[in-house]
């Protein structure tokens, strides 16, 4: 059984009467341990399909089973609670909160799962070591880099050992070179058996990944852009700045 | 998610903004430090008139007052008897619910003159020697009069220690003790001999003033220029009530007959009746029996004309507790009016916090938190600043005590109370919780998704 099982979603949404399908008739499988980059132009409907994964927003219509768990009809609370333990977020903008420094920040989500607070220090230490960033505990996110702060990010997002991490745009606001390093993380923890999904409109990012998935105008292409998703740019023989895993 | 931590970081928030919180617990802070130092000054009145009524006699004490007959007894007014010896001594042995009858036969218009010294005494009272018990004098010097005395109507007198200032000097500043036992004073020109002196009653303001002054740390009265009076009347409410007690001369109740009643007033009509007659109950908790006793006894010996009644000093308490209700009344409205404005002011920058907070709390609710969390980290923050105004507050409302107290000085020192303090940051925490609420209901039930896009 998949970890993810999407039935038929639709999401629908009501404009002045008139009715916009962000996502129309989707049914999508993901496993254990993928490494996926969803893509597709803005408006597509890839964001509202990375919300309805991470729990954030629920289908109008269908089923979305999470590690069997179906969300499609789960109260906010279990919904909040799903978003806790199973679901690591990156965003683009990182999204640290401004006034906790980088423990704090990290320790966040196990406040909300109500870790004591030795635990949470503990857990918070080691994912930051694993993220290198063992020696600025004490910084604010405004004294980080991006890089650094992304980094931030994806401890916070790990912390609570998820089965998911859904990273949107995760590089967008990062140079080459560091967004090269980000990458090579979501690798290494898709490699350690996590499902890691990237949302991006990056063909570079894509290209790193197995598993593509597009989204045009909310279902799922049956054939991949070959340019969106950077296809072209693999020459064959010839290794991309990340090897795919 | 634990208090602790919520409190931790609405703690953080608040520090983070420290100017903007500090302005805006500043009607917080007003407020409670109105509350808490009008609550002292208003605890210091009611401290001032309750030492004034103990200087008075005490709670216990019952008045014999006399009084216009009723409406239908007026044909027999002419007949009413007055308060008279009779019923001192009726009531003695007719009344054992009493414990003290205090008979009093005024002197009025008295000079009290020593050499070239002269002075209008509060009072000059012939009495028994139950009068201690009821006013509650501390004899400090010689004796009280005695069976004796009473009999032969000797002309001895004690006084309070303002008939000695006035007439022999105060010792404060002549430097050295004056006790004028065996002294001769002159009553409206009969020669009566000091055998007795109270002790120099003060409230504690004056009191602890004066050991100060013993003990050297307060600069001596100072002499010369007129002295201006400070507050009201002498020394504020209460002060009259120590100063009339000072101002006392007493003599032996048949002298004051036989010297000043007998011979005749101006219509040449000796008058027997007595100008006041005190009692004191046995037992407090049977007031009401033993008035009723007291009354039975009275009616016999002023053969059923209702010229008398009662006057407890409950009626007096009840007195003070309808004042100092009434200035708590409108004191607290004016706090509570403060305090309001200030939970305003709280609810409109926690509204501010919220909205440019909009996509932490999407990230917030991204990682877990409830709507419960949001909704509780709001209502926390408010609390944590309200609470923190009100502690401010209570510190303020002790300068601003100090500063009342040096602009307008009474004799009743305020005195903050720890139910004041208690109530003031209570009713803080209140209206901050109830300031969060909307703010923190509206934090809640942000929608995740646009929480986060918010820009």
């Amino acid at each position: 059984m998949a970890l993810l099982e999407l039935r038929n979603v639709s999401k629908i949404y009501h404009l002045g009467g008139e009715e916009i399908r962000a996502l129309d008739d989707v049914s999508l499988d993901l496993g254990n341990g993928e490494f996926v980059s969803i893509i597709g132009p803005s408006g597509s409907g890839k964001s509202t399909l990375m919300h309805i994964l991470g729990c954030l927003d629920t289908p109008s219509k269908g089923s979305v089973k999470l590690d069997g768990t179906e969300i499609a009809s789960a109260s906010q609370r279990e919904l909040a609670r799903i978003r806790n333990r199973t679901i690591g977020f990156v965003f683009q903008f990182f999204n640290l909160l401004p006034k906790l420094n980088v423990v704090q920040n990290v320790e966040l989500p196990m406040i909300y799962a109500g870790l004591n607070s030795r635990e949470r220090r503990e857990r918070a230490l080691q994912a930051l070591d694993l993220v290198e960033l063992g020696n600025r505990l004490k910084n604010r996110p405004s004294q980080l880099s991006g890089g650094q702060q992304q980094r931030v990010a994806i401890a916070r997002a790990l912390v609570n050992n998820p089965k998911i991490i859904l990273a949107d745009e995760p590089t967008g606001n990062l140079d080459t070179h560091t967004g090269e390093l980000i990458l090579a993380l979501f690798r290494k923890l898709a490699a350690e058996g996590r499902t890691v999904i990237l949302v991006t409109h990056n063909p570079e990012i894509a290209a790193v990944t197995p598993r593509r998935i597009e989204i045009r105008n909310g279902r799922i292409a049956d054939n991949v852009d070959r340019k969106l998703a950077g296809l072209d740019r693999i020459v064959p023989n010839a290794a991309p700045a990340v090897a795919p895993a | 998610m634990n208090l602790f931590n919520t409190i931790v970081i609405g703690l953080r928030e608040v520090w983070a903004h420290k100017f903007r919180s500090l302005l805006t617990m500043l009607g917080i802070v007003l407020g409670v430090a109105a509350l808490v130092a009008m609550s002292a000054l208003i605890q210091g009145m009611e401290n001032g008139a309750r030492e004034a009524m103990v200087a008075m006699g005490g709670a216990d004490k019952v008045l014999l007052r006399r009084q216009a007959v009723p409406a239908y007894q007026e044909h027999l007014a002419d007949q009413a008897p007055g308060r008279t010896l009779l019923d001192a001594v009726a009531l003695r042995q007719g009344a054992p619910l009493l414990r003290e009858v205090s008979p009093q036969m005024s002197v009025d218009e008295v000079v009290l003159t020593r050499n070239d010294k002269r002075c209008n005494p509060a009072e000059c009272v012939g009495v028994t020697s139950a009068v201690i018990e009821m006013n509650l004098h501390r004899l400090a010097y010689g004796r009280f009069f005695n069976e004796i005395d009473e009999e032969k109507a000797h002309a001895v007198c004690v006084i309070g220690t303002g008939i000695r200032d006035e007439l022999f000097g105060k010792p404060d500043e002549q430097g050295r003790a004056i006790v004028p036992l065996g002294e001769t004073i002159y009553l409206s020109g009969q020669p009566f001999t000091i055998v007795g002196m109270f002790e120099e009653y003060l409230s504690e303001k004056d009191a602890k003033e004066k050991a100060l002054r013993l003990a050297g740390e307060l600069p001596k009265v100072e002499s010369g220029g007129p002295k201006r009076m400070r507050g009201f009347g002498r020394g504020g409410s209460g002060g009259w009530a120590f100063y009339r007690k000072n101002m006392t001369v007493y003599i032996p109740l048949n002298t004051a007959w036989m010297r000043f009643r007998l011979a005749g007033d101006k219509t040449g009509i000796p008058d027997n009746r007595l100008s006041d007659i005190d009692l004191k109950v046995k037992d407090f908790d049977r007031l009401e029996d033993a008035l009723q006793q007291a009354r039975n006894v009275l009616l016999v010996t002023h053969k059923g004309i209702e010229d008398f009644t009662f006057e407890t000093q409950e009626n007096q308490l009840e007195g003070i507790r309808a004042q100092v209700k009434n200035y708590r009344l409108t004191g607290g409205f004016i706090a509570g009016i403060s305090l309001l404005v200030g939970g305003i002011g709280i609810m409109n920058i926690m509204l501010a916090s919220i909205s440019e907070r909009i996509r932490e709390i999407g990230t917030c609710k991204a990682l877990g938190a409830t709507g419960g969390d949001v909704f509780v980290q709001i209502v926390v923050e408010s609390v944590v600043l309200s609470v923190l105004g009100a502690a401010m507050g209570v510190g303020a409302s002790f300068a601003l005590v100090e500063l009342l107290t040096t602009l307008s000085p009474t004799a009743n020192t305020p005195i903050i109370t720890l139910p004041a303090v208690l109530v003031g940051v209570g009713f803080s925490a209140a209206v901050g919780m109830v300031a969060g609420l909307l703010p923190a209901f509206k934090a809640a039930s942000l929608p995740p998704i646009q929480a986060l896009r918010y820009e």
